[in-house]
């Protein structure tokens, strides 16, 4: 019996700037990167030196603690330069593409006749081991545990995501090859939701498939784990986004590496938000070129809420399939404490009028509407949040560092982006996620 | 560019310095900052701590005219000069002669009271070097609402120097108290100068000075009478409309609603504490009925007025309407969790009710209902996550067996 997860609590941000469903084929750009940062506490360990000719899907790097996964180059050319920060630390790594694309061959694979083993081996060798995500922690997936059950959130519910309906659409037949491979992966079930009757992942076959409605963050796969199957102490849980499992199908069933993602160009600040088909690591001037209103514009790479900043010289990130611009908000506001607030969103009505409104969308800006504090305010962040958490006992106790009692509050079943709405609602300005990232890092360190 | 750039570029060179945390405190006030998000969310809501003060000083403003005009209309309805009001917008209340001697007394209240507890934030503020918290717009504000309007000025800026660095800046500042930093300067002021805090010279203005003379005139508070078993001379709708003695702002029950009600729309006030506590005092008020009913305490008993006081009137006198929406309410000190607030309002609804009962020497239970409730507010919420933990390790326990 599949089960639906419906939940009431939430808060769904409406921005200006929802891209049209177009899609534009755009050149192949010059120079792309892989940023370490994008995998969360991986060391890397360089496989390219700068100057190596790679094809696309060959290993630039691999994970120190653990040889066998590898971080693929998005596309052929040469390594050009490898840029380092503080104490050596990786930050970049760039290629210059020579204008065409040339794969490495992994061969074609009947996964249908494969094992657990077969499959796991075949995903480390291609470089594909990397889109597996876990929870707890919220990082690549330690391959030597088992998860009790995969899930892949086919409906993404953050401030003007992609749809998910339509970059998936035509791809049918590489969702159900990743979908099979991963069923081999887990013990137990994978688990796939789909947003509305029109998903591509709706008519998959060997999977549970569960349709999800509710404001965000319903799409948050976290949300959805603890309605299906919420994790306990020891447990672990696979978690793979769907624009990943299109890249995972179309190598099982070409043998070609082909991270090609159709990535939504969002917020107020592009001229015209529309969707394009871009390599991942491509240079954000390529993608965005004579598309975006650059004077004092925020470009993010990810949605509003947990994407990354990024310059026009910058990287889209690894996972990420989409763009936002929105114009930064670095001006003074006479009054602005006190007087009633028509453009902006709230959850209070503390003459803030966004609740007159719901359909309204928003032109927000950055600017942090107001100065960090400590904690006050209580009972407003269960109204967004619709875990079986206390999240204000969870962050302070990643603020003193009780492990015990991160543990016993739920810290193994959130990750960083679930707290993201309650941060954006903080009357305090409080970096939420931040202290959760930091609290789940210690907590992987020590308990490992 | 003008002011906004004059003062952006203050804010520059102060930046860093021991007079940042207050030029940005002043500036601030002014204009929202120009500050914008790193990491974590690129957006953010638009309500700040700020806002939230100020909303729950908008709800008290009515009462702090009330009770301007209220300490005025007490005074000559004493003095004889005026007749006894007989509806809600009867001249004799709402008149400029007494608002005059209420602005006279009240005012000066509030400026001692946001001087005193604003230079000791500043003070604290520069010395730690963090911003300027907002947490005493509030308490500044319920100060003079919840003192004898004749207060002398001196004991007002003692209590709350008190107030301030004990209830609240040794803990750590806004947001850290365990007490809540209005009632804890009223119970200093009750402990420390009770001749003031309580009796019948000091809800009337002029009352003390007159004391003995030909002229004396006296008030004496709803709970006051009832505590000496005597029959109060108020009709119901004075207590409802808040026509009686008392402190500055809590006569006024019709405000405090008004203020209760815009307080939940706005969402900042948290109605599961005070429909909880309404429900504890109604709780406790009719238990206390049923015993005098039975016939168990009699005429005789020093308890009798207030225990045989219709419950429902209880939520009309004295300072409990005041208390448990204003106060009551103080996200820091309340409980924290919301299951755990329906728990922390009952139990000071009813431990209001008893402690006004079985305490006649001084009837007001609900400061020392709300103080003591803070102290176990934390060990209420501690049992309600244990309970959310306790689930957790059910979950475990089910899989694994």
């Amino acid at each position: 019996m599949s089960k639906d997860i419906r939940i009431k609590k939430g808060l769904d941000i409406k921005l200006v700037g929802e891209a049209n469903k177009v899609t534009a084929e755009l050149s192949l750009g010059s120079v792309f990167a892989v940023k370490p940062d994008d995998f969360h506490g991986v060391i890397p360990k360089i496989l390219a030196k700068e100057g190596t000719e790679v094809k696309a899907g060959e290993a630039l790097f691999y994970n120190k603690s653990d040889e066998r996964i590898l971080f693929p180059s998005p596309v052929s050319g040469k390594v050009s330069e490898i840029v380092r920060g503080a104490r050596r630390k990786v930050l970049e790594i760039k290629i210059t593409t020579n204008g065409t694309q040339e794969y490495k061959d992994f061969g074609k694979v009947d996964v249908n006749s494969m094992s657990g083993e077969e499959v796991k081996n075949h995903l480390f060798n291609t470089g594909c081991w990397p889109f597996i995500k876990q929870r707890p922690y919220d990082v690549v997936a330690n391959p030597n545990q088992t998860p009790k059950a995969i899930f892949v959130s086919g409906y993404n519910s953050a401030p003007l995501a992609a749809d998910y309906d339509y970059v998936l659409s035509g791809k049918e037949a590489e969702l159900q090859a990743a979908l099979t491979a991963l069923t081999k992966l887990t013990d137990g079930k994978v688990h796939v939701s789909v947003g509305s009757s029109n998903s591509p992942l709706k008519s998959m076959s060997g999977v549970e498939v569960h349709s999800v409605s509710g404001p965000h963050p319903v799409g948050n796969v976290s949300t959805q784990i603890a309605q299906v199957n919420p994790i306990n102490k020891g447990e672990v849980v696979w978690v793979v986004a769907p624009q990943d499992l299109v890249v995972i199908g179309e190598l099982l069933l070409t043998g070609k590496f082909n991270i090609t993602r159709t990535v939504a160009l969002t917020g107020s600040k592009i001229n015209e938000p529309k969707y394009v088909t871009v390599v991942a690591g491509a240079q954000i001037s390529d993608v965005v070129k004579d598309n975006i209103t650059n004077d004092n514009t925020r470009i993010i790479s990810g949605n509003v809420l947990s994407g990354l900043q990024v310059d026009e010289n910058g990287f889209i990130g690894y996972y990420d399939n989409q763009i936002t611009a929105i114009p930064e908000g670095d001006d003074y506001e006479l009054f602005g404490w006190n007087k009633p607030v028509f453009n902006k969103i709230s959850t209070s009505r503390a003459l803030t009028f966004s609740w007159l409104n719901p359909k309204k969308k928003y032109d927000l800006n950055t600017n942090t509407n107001g100065e960090h504090r400590a904690f006050v305010v209580t009972g407003s962040y269960e109204e967004v949040f619709p875990l079986d958490i206390y999240p204000l006992q969870l962050l302070k106790a990643c603020m003193y560092k009780d492990l015990d009692e991160m543990e016993g509050l739920g810290a193994y079943e959130i990750a960083p982006e679930d707290f993201a709405l309650t941060e954006f609602i903080c009357v305090s300005k409080q970096p939420h996620q931040k202290i959760i990232r930091e609290g789940l890092d210690l907590m992987m360190k020590e308990l490992g | 560019m003008g002011l906004k750039q004059n003062l952006h570029n203050l804010k520059e060179k102060y930046k860093g310095k021991k007079i940042a945390p207050l030029f940005n405190g002043f500036h601030t006030f002014l204009y929202l900052p120009n500050e914008t998000t790193h990491g974590g969310t690129h957006v953010k809501a638009a309500d700040d701590l700020k806002r939230t003060m100020n909303t729950v000083i908008m709800a008290l403003i009515p009462c702090l005219l009330f009770g301007m005009f209220n300490a005025g209309y007490q005074h000559h309805l004493a003095t004889g000069e005026v007749e006894k009001v007989t509806s809600f917008f009867s001249g004799n209340f709402w008149n400029l002669s007494n608002l005059w001697i209420g602005a006279l007394k009240v005012l000066p209240l509030v400026i001692v009271s946001y001087v005193v507890g604003l230079a000791i934030e500043f003070v604290f503020c520069i010395i730690k070097g963090h911003e300027i918290e907002e947490g005493y717009l509030v308490t500044g504000m319920l100060v003079p609402l919840i003192v004898p309007v004749d207060l002398p000025l001196w004991m007002l800026a003692v209590a709350v120097a008190f107030g301030v660095v004990i209830g609240k800046e040794v803990f750590g500042g806004t947001g850290m108290n365990i007490l809540n930093p209005a009632l804890t300067i009223r119970a200093f002021l009750f402990f420390a100068y009770p001749t003031w805090m309580s009796g019948d010279k000091v809800w009337v203005h002029d009352a003390v000075n007159r004391a003995g003379t030909a002229d004396a005139i006296s008030g004496e508070t709803m709970l006051g009478s009832l505590a000496q078993n005597l029959t109060p001379s108020y009709s119901v709708s004075d207590m409802f409309f808040g026509f009686i003695p008392g402190s500055v702002g809590e006569t006024s029950t019709l405000l405090i609603l008004l203020g209760a009600l815009f307080l939940i729309f706005t969402k900042i006030g948290n109605w599961r504490i005070m429909v909880s506590a309404v429900f504890g005092a109604l709780m406790m008020g009719y238990i206390f009925n049923t015993v005098v009913d039975a016939g168990v305490i009699t005429e005789s008993s020093k308890f009798y007025g207030l225990m045989s006081l219709e419950s429902w009137k209880h939520l009309i006198i004295g300072g409990f309407a005041f208390g448990v929406v204003y106060m009551a309410t103080d996200p820091v000190t309340a409980s924290q969790t919301n299951k755990g607030k329906w728990i922390y309002g009952f139990l000071i609804g009813f431990v209001s009710i008893m402690i006004r009962v079985f305490n006649p020497a001084y009837p007001e239970g609900v400061m020392l209902a709300i103080l003591l409730m803070n102290v176990f507010a934390p060990t209420i919420d501690h049992y309600v996550v244990q309970g959310n933990v306790k689930k957790r390790l059910k979950r475990l326990k089910a899989k694994t067996a």
